[in-house]
């Protein structure tokens, strides 16, 4: 018992420190691949091809001058940020990172909580994302600040319900709503991706809305409305609203690896018969890989597509999305009604 | 046992943020108290050991209506101080209809077989497994029937959103 | 109207046909671009320890040229003072003292000889006008400064160090083809 609790403390802290460190060297990321997509080489000044970059970036950000509107509502303004960093680490909880590892004689399963509602956990914890972003927008009592969080409010609202449809079909499929049974009916190159391809597009592109990432960037859009929600926030402040766009990334392409790339699963790899711990590890390291590609769609199609106009997302949302999310649901619900 | 200390924690949080919903003087921090209020309850629920209500209840409640209600406000921008003093009148009504709601919750608990709650198998009643072979097999009608009610509201909603053109 | 590059597209206001109404074929397209561009050459420059070659004929901070055996060619008849058309450079000339051969080529010479290098426009004119080949405009940067005063660049700044290892190299100044183009009095702004 007492084992299993440390297990599992030493487990969250770990992930904790995990996605921290992603973000972190996903901003040098994000800034690498951009630079490379326009022929430049990107930030390679600190340490070698830059890695000591993001350090820079936050002795930066903590030096800062710390400012706050004196007719901002002191209380949320801090708030704000706070619990966008809180909700951005939550969501890793329920994602299995690996097959069970075995540590003196005993297994242990490489997933914060395996609670049999994973699903819904996560949809739970995406739709309080936006508080943070409302609550820091209204509380700097600067209008460009509520403009952004009142998009970013009608914005996650919209693109949830596409999202929670297209995920629907794949609980249709599995018949069940935790995590680590949906991994592993996908075993080998039995992914959901394959049978659920219109599914894992519609969720796709609403993960790009919903962490906020261009093309449907407009809450921060800085062409319109200076920084959007952020605008009245400097220092670590800001940084925890910028560091949670990374971490939000980093823990939406698990989950889509998760439910649609078969999460850890590689054809071939259960037959090298490696033992556990080994097994385990390739395991994690195919997730970081399918979980990295992600990473790196999302910064391809950042650097590459316009923003959207706000009808057109809007459009986009509940026209386009949402029908289509429903007609995969009927069609899915037809399928398996006779086991076609 | 921990338990016993976060019921009381998750208690005196509803409580205390229930009553700040009414103390409150923005609309704001209103909206916000009354969240923090259903994540309160959403902690009940997984005391009682349904996850699955905790859940729905976090993902409809707080995810969804709540940030509507703030999005609400916010545009609406009620943040002046400019609540228009009710009447006398209907101050009272609210008051009596408050002590009638009151009246009902108690007379409902009076009469409730707590022993009901200490069944082991309704312990497991929250999982979704359980909650949903029961809604579908013991209370398909009633459960349909709701679906039919927000389809009505839909309906209704869009209604009143196509207004002008009819 | 012709069009003025290849690659101009005439914009139409034409109903959308599904598949482009769809955006993906177009938004797949704009991605494949942009992943080509991974691979293509950087053309970013890494300054400090790369730079960016100047051409022959920049014209940067002068320099007042030695002859062969180090003495000053310039003797200070002032062309290039009449030729600059910002005035940047101002002279006082002196008469070479017996003992002085080895440091002055000719009888005269410029005692004081300076140019403000915030009026001058570096056209090069002051390089064309002079007949005994001592100026030169050359690839070197005039470096930035606190106060206006070290900008005023004196002899000690602009004649050129006297050991034959330090030279400043403005043999690419001096082609043919650029002696017969300074030869050619048609092509003189001051005629």
């Amino acid at each position: 018992m007492v084992n299993a609790v440390v297990y599992k403390m030493i487990l969250a802290s770990g992930i904790l420190v995990l996605s921290l460190l992603v973000a972190m060297y996903s901003t040098l990321v994000e800034r690498k691949v951009a630079g490379w997509f326009q022929d430049r080489h990107g930030p390679n000044r600190a340490g070698p091809w830059g890695l000591l970059q993001p350090l820079a970036d936050g002795i930066k950000l903590f030096f800062k001058e710390e400012f706050m509107p004196n007719t901002a509502d002191k209380f949320l303004y801090i708030l704000g940020p706070s619990l966008t960093m809180l909700v951005a680490c939550l969501t890793s909880a329920v994602i299995p990172w690996g097959p069970d590892i075995v540590i003196n004689g005993e297994s242990y399963a490489l997933q914060v909580a395996d609670i049999n509602i994973g699903i819904l956990y996560i949809f739970a914890i995406v739709s309080v994302g936006v508080y943070g972003i409302m609550i820091g927008g209204w509380a700097s009592n600067n209008k460009y600040s509520l403009l952004g969080a009142v998009r970013a409010s009608s914005q996650m609202i919209s693109y949830e319900l596409a999202m929670s449809l297209s995920i629907i079909t794949i609980v249709m499929m599995t018949g069940s709503l935790s995590m680590r049974e949906i991994v592993n009916q996908q075993q080998g190159f039995n992914w959901n991706i394959w049978y659920q391809p219109l599914g894992f597009l519609i969720f796709l592109i609403c993960a790009f809305a919903e962490t906020n990432r261009a093309p449907f960037d407009l809450p921060e859009c800085e062409t319109e409305l200076v920084g959007g929600y952020h605008t009245e926030y400097s220092s670590m402040k800001l940084g925890f609203y910028l560091f949670a766009e990374y971490i939000n990334m980093f823990i939406s392409g698990a989950v889509m690896a998760t439910l649609f790339l078969g999460g850890y699963h590689f054809p071939g790899l259960d037959k090298l018969g490696l033992s556990p711990n080994v097994f385990a590890l390739v395991s994690f390291l195919v997730l970081f890989t399918k979980i990295t590609f992600f990473g790196f769609i999302f910064m391809w199609v950042r650097w590459t597509l316009p923003r959207f106009r706000y009808d057109q997302l809007m459009k986009l949302g509940w026209k386009s999305l949402m029908p289509l999310a429903i007609l995969n649901v009927l069609v899915t619900g037809v399928i398996i009604l006779f086991n076609l | 046992m921990f338990t016993k200390y976060i019921f009381i924690l998750l208690t005196v949080l509803a409580l205390y943020s229930g009553i700040m919903v009414l103390v409150s003087r923005k609309p704001i921090h209103s909206v916000l108290f009354l969240t923090l209020t259903f994540f309160a309850i959403a902690g009940h629920y997984v005391l009682l050991n349904a996850q699955f209500l905790a859940v729905v209840h976090v993902i409809v409640y707080a995810g969804a209506i709540m940030v509507l209600f703030l999005f609400t406000v916010m545009l609406l921008n009620l943040n002046k101080d400019e609540h228009s003093p009710k009447s006398r009148w209907a101050k009272l009504l609210a008051v009596i209809a408050g002590c009638m709601l009151m009246l009902t919750l108690i007379g409902i608990f009076r009469n409730y077989d707590l022993a009901v709650a200490y069944d082991p198998m309704m312990t497991q009643i929250g999982l979704v497994k359980n909650l949903g072979k029961i809604l579908y097999e013991n209370y398909l009608l009633p459960f349909e029937l709701s679906s039919i009610l927000f389809l009505t509201a839909m309906v209704g909603a869009v209604l009143l959103g196509k207004k002008e053109q009819l | 109207m012709e069009p003025l590059t290849q690659r101009s597209k005439t914009v139409s206001d034409k109903k959308m046909t599904f598949a482009e109404k769809l955006y993906l074929p177009a938004i797949l397209g704009g991605m494949r671009i942009t992943f080509g561009h991974l691979f293509k050459k950087k053309t970013t420059i890494q300054f400090p320890e790369a730079k960016r070659p100047f051409a022959g004929v920049y014209r940067g901070r002068h320099v007042l040229k030695r002859d062969e055996a180090g003495r000053e060619r310039c003797t200070a008849c002032g062309l290039c003072a009449v030729a600059c058309p910002a005035e940047a450079i101002t002279m006082v000339a002196a008469e070479r003292k017996p003992g002085e051969e080895g440091l002055y080529r000719e009888e005269k010479y410029a005692a004081v000889y300076e140019i403000n290098m915030l009026r001058c426009i570096f056209c090069g004119d002051c390089e064309e006008a002079c007949p005994k080949e001592a100026i030169f405009l050359t690839d070197r940067l005039v470096a930035s400064e606190y106060q206006r005063k070290p900008f005023i660049y004196g002899k000690e700044l602009l004649v050129e160090p006297a050991d034959p290892e330090k030279r400043i190299d403005v043999s690419e100044r001096q082609t043919p083809e650029v002696l017969a183009f300074k030869k050619d009095r048609q092509h003189k702004h001051n005629n």
